[in-house]
């Protein structure tokens, strides 16, 4: 399970999140999720829960701090998953 | 001077009906939305009937974003939404554009308590150790104003945007609270309206109080009974009602249809003073809030025309009755047409008040005043006070002038508002 497929896993999380006026293609792996996604801040603790299901992992706060960009939410998964080995 | 204010938008989620067009069928024909649930005898419940609105999944999509839509677990406001963008709707009324919100409108929506399946499931989640489970939306749907709250958003209300809560006499409590932001000038437009929450974690607490009738589990259409001398507690219900209230000259200026206008109202307690109670209402202080509410709309006693009342289907209903007779100084005869909506519904607690306000707006704009269901056998107290003529079993074409509606709270607290035909003057 590489990169790719992490990153189309995380886009359809976050789809279900965008307000309806940004079309599902907005999402690049440098986009910001609050800023250029205009996801409402109160759903990134959602996006946390989904990727922790999605992945089997667990987010502590500071991981949400740094994630900023659907390229650092992979960034962490990729590490999370790492340390899990 | 007082600006008029005037109702322009109607929108309802009833349990015998969603939308105004089923509504209107229903209460015209008499058509009962109370049914027996398995849930509550599964669970021990001596009342095991109920009025809830039946919302398919694919109408909630209409009302609300796919995003809205997930963990949703309020059926208040599901029910809220519903009403109030529908009287907006219905109002002739836009959503305000992305940037700027709407000044000139606001949302005085009530309810009793909002999202109880949502708290149930979070308190589950934090006895078990797992608070941060509970994701961003538990906040918002159990706090009061979690339904003026929605509705404030999809609309894009810029004035002043609240929730009351005055148990049972919320939603009519909601109207008189906009009626009189409008007449002071502070705002062109405001939905009001109430919502409550169905289920066995509502209505439980009534049922321990055994103030829920236990014997009509196998014929749950009969239940509600209202003014009858077999009535036997009330039926507990769920859903909305919701009214756009408008300064008349935003309606005129605008050629918004107008079903009536509000001409005045009140709100008081009996301050669980002389008989009254936390449960029980002081009958002076019904009077009075009656008699008062007379007076804020400039209307002689005499004039009212029709009445709907509060009329649960308790031992309380004659005793009401005698406070209507008391207060407008009529019997017999004389007394004005009087209905109840709950026959058909049940009580709907903190949405009965606008649910009820809805039914009774309908009477302008059809011309008739709705029947009673389930009193033809009349309490010998309300028969000695009323003329059964003024009772009417069904629905009777009737065009209706001054019409008084009250509602009546746990807390001792009472709200009535007055309402007329609309003229030019």
């Amino acid at each position: 399970m590489g990169y790719d497929h992490h990153f189309e896993q995380l886009k359809n999380i976050v789809r279900a999140y965008l307000p309806e006026d940004v079309p599902e293609g907005a999402i690049g792996e440098d986009s910001n999720f609050v800023n250029e996604l205009n996801i409402n801040s109160a759903n990134l603790v959602d996006i946390v829960l989904d990727v922790e299901d999605a992945f089997g992992i667990r987010l502590e706060n500071e991981d949400m701090d740094n994630m900023q960009t659907v390229r650092d939410a992979l960034n962490i998964v990729a590490q999370k998953l790492q340390d899990k080995k | 001077m007082n600006r008029r204010v005037v109702v322009t938008g109607l929108g309802i989620c009833a349990p015998n009906g969603v939308g105004l067009p089923s509504f209107f069928d229903s209460m015209l024909h008499g058509r009962s939305g109370i049914k027996f649930y398995q849930e509550l005898a599964d669970l021990g419940f001596g009342c095991q009937i109920a009025g809830q609105p039946e919302i398919p999944e694919s109408l909630k999509e209409s009302y609300f974003t796919s995003l809205q839509l997930r963990n949703l677990r309020a059926s208040g406001i599901v029910y809220g939404v519903m009403a109030g963008t529908d009287a907006w709707k219905d109002a002739g009324l836009e959503k305000a554009e992305k940037d700027r919100p709407d000044w000139d409108s606001g949302i005085i929506f009530g309810t009793g308590i909002l999202g109880i399946d949502k708290l149930r499931e979070s308190i589950y989640l934090i006895d078990d150790k797992n608070t941060r489970r509970l994701g961003s939306n538990s906040v918002m749907q159990t706090m009061a104003s979690g339904i003026s709250a929605y509705l404030g958003g999809i609309l894009g209300c810029g004035n002043q945007v609240t929730t009351n809560s005055s148990a049972c006499a919320t939603g009519t409590e909601a109207v008189i609270m906009g009626m009189e932001r409008i007449r002071a000038g502070k705002a062109e437009r405001i939905l009001v309206g109430s919502c409550s929450d169905s289920g066995p974690y509502i209505w439980g607490g009534f049922d321990a109080m055994r103030i829920l009738p236990s014997k009509y589990n196998g014929n749950p259409q009969q239940a509600s009974r209202p003014m009858s001398a077999n009535a036997s507690g009330f039926v507990p219900g769920s859903g909305a009602g919701a009214m756009v209230l408008e300064s008349l000259g935003s309606a005129l200026e605008r050629g918004a249809k107008i079903y009536a206008e509000v001409l005045g109202g009140a709100t008081n307690s009996g301050g669980q003073r002389g008989l009254g109670t936390m449960t029980a209402p002081n009958s002076e202080a019904v009077q009075r809030c009656i008699q008062e509410a007379l007076v804020d709309a400039g209307v002689e006693k005499w004039e009212v025309d029709v009445i709907n009342g509060h009329l649960t289907a308790t031992s309380k209903d004659a005793e009401e009755i005698r406070n209507w007779s008391e207060a407008l100084g009529r019997s017999g005869k004389d007394f004005p047409y009087i209905n109840t909506t709950k026959g058909l519904v049940g009580h709907c607690l903190a949405a009965a008040g606008s649910i009820e306000c809805v039914a009774t707006l309908l009477q302008y704009r059809e011309g008739l005043v709705f029947g009673n269901q389930n009193c033809s056998d009349l309490h010998p107290e309300i028969m000695n006070l009323v003329d059964a003529s003024k009772i009417p079993l069904k629905s009777i074409a009737h065009r209706p002038k001054i019409i008084a509606k009250a509602s009546f709270g746990f807390g001792d607290v009472n709200a009535c508002v007055i309402f007329n035909e609309y003229k030019e003057i």
